[in-house]
């Protein structure tokens, strides 16, 4: 006879409520593993999803996403000429911060090399990719933009085309992405006084420079978009990123271009290992910690309630002990009911999970290995939760059944 | 009648704490029951019945004096020369005046546990719960919990888990303290059919003198002491008087 169920059993509605009480305390642990698990997915997103070999970035930065990073776009002509280098794309990142509705808007700008890159890689919910050099745009759906509609940034009006589901920032934002082109407007809008006096002391630092007094004709063009200029236009795109060939090895690639005193160069590895351990390292540890403190906090209020359980039956076991029962008998029943219920609160907190997470504002993710270690740590937990329980219950001494 | 010694003791003293918190319960004891004997422990509160009771049942140990059941040694002061606990299981029953069965198993598993607890695998100890309960007359409320249960009901399951094992000593402590006169004599007399069917030896502490002549043997005690033995004739004067 199985006196842990038969107690429960009997018990259903409290042993429910209680499972109930500790899934819901596993859920917030699950759920504080499933958003540093989330946070790293989100950092390295882009990264990964880019597919690029070798970022090369403003000299002395981390890259753009963890600092400002600008490099001229003929960066890219340089870069692409190496041997080895299969393709060369220029890639530019940025947040936003604008009104919708009343409500504020961020959103990671993420602008790609058109032609080259037109955004197939996305993964797209709704809607195509890019298929114009201008004015349209793929939007994820957290930033809540619907298909087909018009999002004004800087002085233009820009179509959402298509709508990918998981792209998000490392800060949480939604991502939208755009050409080269179109992000550089939304960069560098600029009001119309702005524009004008930039030029006017664009076409004197021409007037100075070797560049503008060699070649005569760049002058002409001084008062016109800086965008058609780029000897005198500010650095323009955030990065060039490039794919290497199969058959080169990356390091000959990379010798070269360590030797260009004008930019950093990364690998991709190297790149996703600056921001976990820049961007994603505090909030790592922190999370780190509050979910040690959740789980050490859980595994005192299951001691609690097995113990509170043992001194409610110490009168039963009291009876049992009297009629024979020896104690690894009444050691089973505490340990099994221990164990019953971190399995019952374990399931309730994965059910619950599932339907409530989707609804976070971070993403949630729960990894099969991650929910492995936690069972184990619960199970770890319901174990030594028992102890006290355990401990209570080898002191009752028979004739407490003879009381009342 | 089997006149064999189920129980006895000799010089049975019980004192709790030390100093001048000091407190003799119970002293001197001596006294034998024989199988198939129905014994009653009569006494004012704190006469020490309790404690000799408990001393006999292996549950408090004595500070001193002896107790051997069925010729054998078991305890020599706080000594104890067998595994209590087992020896507990296989020879004595136990039944109390009232919340004495697990309330979260239905009468039949109450009985069922103390089988199991000895060896008796599930199903056929769930067989001779049932043939217990019968036995008893309450086989018809098998799967009620105690709960479910009058007072009377819940004494009769009390007494067939304390059979389930055929236990050569019954000790109950004020078993019909919670019922009425016509159910409190029929467990007396359920104890004494035991005690005569079984060849058990059953020692009942109570109060009620109503049903006195259903006992074979009555000790008296008074300040831990035992301080009259009748018998059943004795018993019917005493019944008269009061």
């Amino acid at each position: 006879m199985n006196l842990a169920f038969k107690d429960i059993r009997h018990n259903l509605g409290r042993f429910a409520l209680t499972s109930f009480g500790i899934g819901m305390l596993l859920m917030m642990v699950m759920g504080m593993v499933g958003i540093y698990r989330g946070m790293i997915e989100d950092a390295t997103l882009l990264i990964d999803r880019l597919g690029a070999d070798i970022w090369v970035v403003q000299n002395n930065t981390r890259g753009p996403f963890a600092e400002v990073s600008r490099v001229p776009r003929n960066l890219l002509d340089r870069v692409a000429v190496i041997p080895g280098i299969t393709d060369a794309r220029e890639f530019i990142y940025h947040m936003i911060q604008r009104e919708r509705e009343g409500n504020p808007l961020r959103i990671g700008v993420v602008g790609l090399s058109w032609p080259l890159d037109k955004g197939e890689w996305l993964p797209l919910i709704a809607g195509r990719s890019l298929s114009q050099a201008h004015y349209e745009m793929v939007a994820d759906q957290t930033l809540g933009i619907g298909l087909g509609e018009k999002l004004r940034l800087g002085k233009e009006t820009f179509s959402v085309v298509g709508i990918t589901k998981g792209m998000i920032s490392s800060g949480g934002d939604g991502l939208a992405f755009f050409t080269v082109e179109d992000a550089q407007l939304i960069q560098f809008d600029t009001p119309g006084e702005a524009v004008r006096l930039e030029r006017a002391s664009r076409l004197e630092r021409g007037a100075k420079a070797d560049i503008g007094l060699s070649q005569p004709p760049l002058l002409e063009r001084a008062l016109g978009p800086s965008s058609s200029i780029p000897a005198f236009g500010p650095p323009m795109v955030s990065a060039v990123i490039a794919t290497l060939h199969p058959s080169f090895e990356p390091s000959a690639v990379l010798s070269v271009l360590s030797g260009w005193r004008d930019v950093s160069v990364y690998t991709a590895q190297a790149q996703r290992q600056l921001m976990l351990k820049g961007m994603v390292e505090m909030a790592r540890k922190q999370i780190g910690l509050f979910t040690a403190l959740l789980t050490f906090i859980s595994a005192i209020i299951m001691a609690l309630i097995l113990y509170t359980l043992t001194l409610e039956k110490v009168h039963e076991i009291a009876l049992l002990k009297l009629i024979g029962a020896p104690n690894r008998v009444i050691l089973s029943m505490i340990l099994q009911q221990a164990l019953f219920l971190a399995m019952a609160g374990y399931g309730i907190a994965y059910l619950a999970g599932q339907k409530v997470f989707p609804n976070f504002p971070r993403r949630v993710i729960l990894l099969d290995r991650d929910l492995f270690t936690l069972a184990l740590i619960v199970l770890g937990i319901s174990i030594a939760s028992s102890i006290l329980g355990i401990y209570k219950a080898v002191r009752v001494n028979p004739s407490e059944a003879l009381a009342g | 009648m089997d006149t064999e010694i189920a129980v006895e003791t000799h010089g049975l003293t019980k004192i709790y704490g030390a100093g001048n918190t000091e407190v003799t319960a119970m002293r001197d004891v001596t006294l034998s029951v024989r199988k198939g004997e129905v014994v009653a422990l009569l006494g004012p509160s704190g006469s020490g019945k309790s404690t000799l009771l408990t001393a006999v049942g292996l549950i408090n140990l004595p500070t001193s004096g002896k107790v051997m059941i069925n010729g054998a040694l078991v305890l020599d002061g706080p000594d104890a020369f067998l595994n209590l606990t087992t020896f507990r299981r296989n020879h004595i029953g136990f039944v109390f005046q009232k919340s004495n069965l697990i309330p979260f198993l239905s009468a039949r598993e109450n009985v069922q546990v103390a089988l199991e607890l000895n060896g008796v695998t599930g199903r056929m100890a769930g067989k001779k719960a049932i043939k217990l309960l019968e036995y008893l007359g309450i086989s018809d409320r098998a799967d009620n919990y105690p709960a479910m249960l009058s007072g009377g009901q819940q004494q009769r399951v009390a007494v067939a888990r304390a059979l389930a094992n055929r236990p050569s000593l019954i000790l109950a402590d004020e078993p019909t303290a919670a019922l009425d006169s016509v159910r409190g004599r029929q467990v007396m007399e359920l104890f004494s059919k035991v005690a005569h069917e079984q060849n058990g030896a059953v020692i009942v502490v109570t109060h009620d003198h109503r049903a006195l002549d259903v006992f074979d043997l009555i000790y008296e005690m008074e300040d831990g002491k035992i301080r009259k033995k009748g018998d059943k004739q004795n018993a019917a004067h005493r019944t008269h008087d009061d």
